[in-house]
C-alpha cells in the first residue's frame, strides 16, 4: 500500500524545531558536567617542544589540562571501517588519534584540552596555556609539494577507480578535428553547518566495566561507536552514542573521530562528564573541507559535435595525515558516450587541515569543470549547449557498459528549457540587457550515483493501536524522521498519525552512516521488512486464536488496512490490531527486519539525473554577479515526500550557488593559518542571495533499486548548479571565468583583459 | 533582585571590574524571574543554555554573525552571544521557548511548519525570533524587504524560499 508514501506531509519533528525543544548534541544536561576548551596549534609544521600549563592549572575551577604527555593512550584507528578505507592514500579520514604525540601537521591542530567547571573558566584558562615549538617551514603549495600521490581508488572501493584509461585518449585527442583543453580551478570550501561540532562524553561503571556514553553531533552513530570502542579497548556494546538531531552536516560530521575522542579522553581524566563545543573558527580546521582543485579538461570532437575523446586530470590536496582525494571525474566517467576516456587524480600532501567529503564530493567541482568545458565546446562549434549534450547522450554507462537502471535525462533537459524560457533567449553572448545589467542564461547536466547499503529496523505495534518504528539512522535535516514515518505507516497499514519513527541512538537496530544520498534506499526497505515481520507476528496470533474472526484463515488471505487485519476477499471479516493483542494479553508485538542490496548493481548502473538552468544578472561596473533564477528538473526515482524533497534540492542548489559565487577559505601562504575563519569572512548564501527557484521531479520510480523505487536527493542539487551559473555568466558577458568562486575581482580582471 | 542602581553600586565597589567575580543577577525570561549567581563575563547566550538549560536559543558562531542566538530584549531583537547576562537584568527577555502562547503556536511558527521553512532546525529559533520582533506591530513588508531584513540569520540548509513564503503568509495573519 502506498497511502502515506508520496504525500506532502508536514515534517514530523517540525513542532519540536519551531519551539526550541529539539535537543542537539551540546544541549544535554548531565549532573556534574564540566567544560573542555581546546588549545590549538599556532604553527603549521613542527614538533611541540613544551606545553606550559602551570598558569592554566592554577586558575580557579580548572580540573585538568590534557596534553600529549598526560592524556590516556588510545589504540590507533583501524585501516578500514566496514568496506571504507579510512587510512592511507585515497582513504576517508584523518588517520591520527588526538593528543598521542608531539607532531604538528597543520595550524589549528588540537594540542591540549583545558577542563573546568564552567564554560568561561575553561575558555579563559585555555588562553593561558603556553606552547613552544620546534618549527619547520610548512609545505603549502599544491603544485610544488614534495609528497604527491596517485591513489588507485576512492576510499578503497574497487568500483571507484581514480586512474583510468579506456581506448586511447591521447591518440584520439591528437587526431580530433576539434580540440579543446582548459584548466579549471576551485577554492577550498567549508561545510559550515550552523551547529558547530559538539560532544558530551560520560564515563560510568556498569556491571563493573567501563561504559562510555557520547552525545555527539554525528551522522554516523555506529562509526563513532566502533571507533571509540576500538580506541579505548572496549566491547562495542559498552559505547552508547546518542544524537537525535544533527544541526546540519553537508558532508561533515560523518567521519570525524578526533572530536568525540577528545571529549572522551577529557571525561576519563577528570571523572566527570565533559562537554567540548567547538568554536566557529575551529570549524575551519577540525571539521573537514572540500579541497581546492586544479583540473585539466581536454575534449576532442568532430565538427558536428560528436565527442571522440575526454581526458580529465585532477590535482587536489590532503593533509600529511590523510589521503582523501577529491574524485573529480565522477561525471566525466559516465555522463557522455565517448569512446576514448581517461582520468587521473593526484593528491598533494600539505600542511593544511585534513579534507573530507563535502556535498557532492568530486561531483560538485568536477562536474563544474566538465560541464563548463562542454559549454565552451558548444560555443566553439556554434551548437546549442543542450543539443551538444543530446548529441552525446549516453544510452548506457560508457565506463562499465552496463545499462542504466532508469534514465529520463532527455525529459529533464526539455522541461528545464521550458521552465527557464531557453528558446526565447538570444543565444549570442553579451546580447541581452536589463537596464544596467547584462543578462545571461546557462545550463548544465547534473547527476548523482544512487546506491543502497544494508540496514535494520524494528517495528512495534501496541495494544492501543499505536506503533513505533526505530532504526539507528540520522536526522540531519534530510527529513528522515518524516519519510520513514510515512514508509512505516504504509508498511504497517496504519494512518501516519498513529505511527512514530525514532532514530539517532546507537542502541537501536543498526543503520549505516547518513551520506552518499543513499539513506531512503537503504533504511526504507529495512523499515518495510520490520513492519512486515511485525504484521506477520500479529497475523499468526489472529489465525491461531479461536475467538478471532480470522481464526484458521490462510495467512496469505489476510491483508492489513487502516489498522485492521482482514480477509482480502471479505474485508468486513477482520479486526483491529489492538483487539488481537488485548485478547492475547500482550502489550505489544515487536519484530526486527533487515534489508541489503541484491545483485542489481551487477546488472545495472544506478544514477539520478537532472538538468539545471540558470539566469544571471551581471553588473559590469562592480563585477557583481546575481543569480536571478534557478530551475532544476530532477529524475531521482520515486519521491517520498514532495515538500521535504524539494527542500533538500533547494538547499543543494543554494549550496552550489554559494560555491560558485562566494564561498572560499584561503590560507596564509607562509604560515598556513586560515585567514578566513568566521561567518563574516566566509560568505554562505543568505536570504538576499537566494534567487527565484523552481524545482520539479519527474517522479519515475526506479524499477531496480528496490521496491520503494527511490534513489537519492541529498547531493544532486549541489551538482550542476555551479556550471549552469558559470555558463550563464559567459552568456551574459562573453567572459569565460574558470576559477571558483566567481568573485567580482575576477570578472573585473577578465573585463579589463578583454 | 538587582536594579540598575545596584549595578552601579557593584561597579563602584569594583566587583564588576573583575570578570571572575560572581554577581547576583536576576533574569526575567518569558515572564519568569530566574535568580542566578553569574560571573560578569557570562554572555546571555551561555546563561540561557548552560545555567538555565533554555537551549532553544542556539550557538552557531558566538560572534554575532549567524543570528542563531536571536532573542527579544524588551521587544527588540538582540543577539544573546553579544549581550552580557548582567546587562540584561531588569529587562524582559523572550526566547523561543516563550514565543508560543501556551499550546498555541505563534503565527510564524505555524507558517514555518506549513511551508517547510526548516530542515535541520538549528537556525530556526533565531529565524523565528528575528522575524517576530521585526514584524511585530508593523504593516506588512514586501518580499524584497523581508529578504534584506532576514539576511542576518543564516540557514545553511538554505530553506530560504520557504522562510520567505512563511513570513509573507504569517504577516498577513
Amino acid at each position: 500500500m502506498m497511502d502515506a508514501i508520496g504525500q506532502p506531509l508536514e515534517r514530523a519533528d517540525a513542532h519540536l524545531k519551531v519551539t526550541g525543544a529539539a535537543r542537539y548534541a551540546a544541549e544535554w544536561d548531565l549532573p556534574g558536567l564540566a567544560y573542555g576548551a581546546v588549545v590549538v596549534s599556532g604553527i603549521a609544521r613542527g614538533t611541540v617542544r613544551a606545553i606550559d600549563a602551570k598558569a592554566a592549572r592554577r586558575t580557579p575551577g580548572v580540573l585538568a589540562v590534557l596534553t600529549h604527555e598526560n592524556a590516556p593512550r588510545l589504540r590507533p584507528l583501524p585501516d578500514k571501517l566496514g568496506k571504507v578505507l579510512l587510512r592511507g592514500e585515497g582513504g576517508m579520514t584523518e588517520a591520527r588519534q588526538p593528543l598521542q604525540d608531539a607532531e604538528v601537521y597543520y595550524a589549528g591542530q588540537p594540542l591540549a584540552v583545558v577542563v573546568a567547571d564552567t564554560h568561561e573558566r575553561a575558555r579563559h584558562a585555555a588562553t593561558l596555556v603556553g606552547v613552544t615549538y620546534d618549527e619547520q617551514p610548512p609545505e603549502l603549495a599544491m603544485t610544488t609539494a614534495r609528497r604527491q600521490a596517485r591513489p588507485a581508488t576512492f576510499l578503497g572501493s574497487p568500483e571507484e577507480k581514480l586512474q583510468v584509461s579506456i581506448g586511447d585518449p591521447a591518440a584520439a585527442l591528437a587526431a580530433a578535428p576539434v580540440r579543446l583543453e582548459r584548466v579549471y580551478e576551485s577554492a577550498v570550501t567549508h561545510h559550515n553547518p550552523i551547529e558547530p561540532l559538539a560532544t558530551i562524553a560520560h564515563w560510568e561503571q556498569r556491571d563493573g566495566a567501563d561504559f562510555l556514553t557520547l552525545y555527539d553531533t554525528t551522522r554516523f552513530l555506529t562509526g563513532v561507536q566502533q571507533i571509540a570502542a576500538g580506541a579505548f579497548s572496549l566491547p562495542k556494546e559498552n559505547v552508547h552514542v546518542i544524537c537525535p538531531f544533527v544541526g546540519g552536516a553537508f558532508g561533515s560530521k560523518g567521519w570525524l573521530f578526533a572530536p568525540p575522542l577528545l571529549a572522551a579522553l577529557a571525561a576519563r581524566m577528570v571523572g566527570r562528564p565533559v562537554k567540548i563545543e567547538w568554536r566557529r573558527q575551529d570549524m575551519f580546521t577540525v571539521a573537514g573541507h572540500r579541497s581546492a582543485t586544479r583540473q585539466t579538461l581536454a575534449l576532442g570532437a568532430t565538427p558536428d559535435g560528436q565527442l571522440t575523446a575526454l581526458q580529465h586530470d585532477t590535482q587536489s590536496h590532503a593533509s600529511l595525515v590523510s589521503g582523501f582525494a577529491e574524485p573529480c571525474a565522477n561525471l566525466s566517467r559516465m555522463l557522455y558516450q565517448v569512446p576514448n576516456l581517461g582520468f587521473t587524480h593526484q593528491v598533494a600532501h600539505l600542511n593544511l587541515p585534513s579534507p573530507s567529503t563535502m556535498r557532492g564530493p568530486g561531483e560538485t567541482v568536477g562536474g563544474w569543470a566538465l560541464e563548463c568545458a562542454l559549454d565552451e565546446l558548444a560555443t566553439e562549434l556554434k551548437l546549442d549547449p543542450v543539443a551538444l549534450r543530446l548529441k552525446n547522450y549516453a544510452e548506457h554507462n560508457p565506463e562499465t557498459g552496463k545499462p542504466w537502471s532508469s534514465k529520463h535525462l532527455r525529459d529533464c533537459y526539455a522541461r528545464g528549457q521550458a521552465l527557464i524560457g531557453w528558446e526565447k533567449r538570444n543565444p549570442v553572448p553579451r546580447a541581452m540587457r536589463e537596464g544596467r545589467y547584462l543578462v545571461g542564461y546557462g545550463m548544465a547536466t547534473t547527476m548523482y550515483p544512487a546506491g543502497r547499503n544494508a540496514a535494520t529496523a524494528r517495528a512495534t505495534i501496541s495494544a492501543d493501536g499505536q506503533a513505533l518504528v526505530e532504526s539507528a539512522t540520522h536526522e540531519i535535516g534530510n527529513g528522515a524522521r518524516t519519510i520513514f514515518r510515512q514508509i512505516s505507516a504504509d508498511g504497517l497499514g496504519l494512518p501516519v498519525a498513529r505511527v512514530r519513527f525514532e532514530l539517532g541512538d546507537s542502541a537501536l537496530p543498526p543503520a549505516p552512516n547518513t551520506g552518499g544520498s543513499v539513506t531512503t534506499a537503504t533504511v526504507g526497505p529495512a523499515v518495510l521488512a520490520a513492519c512486515r515481520n511485525a504484521l506477520r507476528a500479529l497475523r499468526q496470533l489472529a489465525v491461531r486464536d479461536a475467538q478471532s474472526p480470522l481464526f484458521g484463515a490462510a495467512e496469505e488471505a489476510i491483508e492489513a488496512r487502516a489498522g485492521r487485519l482482514q480477509l482480502r476477499a471479505a474485508p468486513a471479516q477482520g479486526e483491529d490490531y489492538g483487539a488481537i493483542l488485548r485478547r492475547a494479553r500482550l502489550p505489544a508485538v515487536s519484530a526486527e527486519g533487515s534489508a541489503k542490496p541484491g545483485p542489481e548493481k551487477k546488472q545495472y548502473s544506478f544514477y539520478s539525473f537532472g538538468a539545471v538552468f540558470a539566469q544571471v544578472r551581471v553588473d559590469e561596473a562592480t563585477g557583481v554577479i546575481r543569480v536571478a533564477r534557478l530551475c532544476g528538473v530532477y529524475d531521482v526515482g520515486r519521491v517520498m515526500n514532495p515538500p521535504t524533497a524539494r527542500s533538500q534540492l533547494l538547499g543543494g542548489m543554494t549550496m552550489g550557488l554559494g560555491a560558485t559565487l562566494m564561498e572560499e577559505t584561503s590560507y596564509d601562504p607562509r604560515t598556513g593559518h586560515p585567514v578566513v575563519r568566521n561567518l563574516a569572512d566566509y560568505h554562505v548564501p543568505s536570504l538576499a542571495d537566494t534567487p527565484e527557484m523552481s524545482i520539479e521531479f519527474l517522479d519515475n520510480p526506479d524499477p531496480h533499486i528496490g521496491e520503494l523505487g527511490a534513489r537519492g536527493i541529498g547531493e544532486i542539487g549541489c551538482v550542476g548548479t555551479p556550471a549552469a551559473i558559470t555558463n550563464a555568466v559567459f552568456h551574459a558577458t562573453g567572459q569565460r571565468l574558470r576559477e571558483l568562486p566567481l568573485t567580482p575581482d575576477k570578472l573585473l580582471r577578465a573585463a579589463t583583459r578583454a | 533582585m538587582m536594579n540598575p542602581a545596584n549595578q552601579t553600586q557593584f561597579i563602584d565597589q569594583g566587583l564588576a571590574s573583575d570578570p571572575t567575580n560572581r554577581l547576583p543577577v536576576t533574569l526575567t525570561i518569558n515572564g519568569q524571574a530566574y535568580p542566578l549567581q553569574l560571573e560578569s563575563r557570562v554572555a546571555l547566550l551561555d546563561a540561557l543554555r548552560e545555567n538555565l538549560h533554555l537551549t532553544g536559543t542556539k550557538k552557531g558562531c558566538d560572534h554575532g554573525q549567524c543570528g542563531g542566538c536571536t532573542v527579544h530584549i524588551d521587544g527588540q531583537s538582540a543577539l544573546a552571544c553579544l549581550t552580557l547576562a548582567v546587562m540584561s537584568e531588569g529587562k524582559a527577555i523572550t526566547t523561543i521557548e516563550g514565543l508560543a502562547q501556551g499550546e498555541t503556536l505563534h503565527p510564524l511558527q505555524a507558517a514555518f511548519i506549513r511551508h517547510d521553512a526548516l530542515q535541520c532546525g538549528y537556525c530556526t529559533p533565531g529565524q523565528l525570533m528575528a522575524a517576530s520582533a521585526w514584524l511585530s506591530g508593523q504593516p506588512p513588508r514586501t518580499a524584497a524587504e523581508i529578504q534584506e531584513a532576514m539576511s542576518g540569520n543564516l540557514c545553511r540548509c538554505a530553506a530560504y524560499p520557504n522562510i520567505l513564503a512563511a513570513i509573507l503568509e504569517a504577516q498577513g495573519a
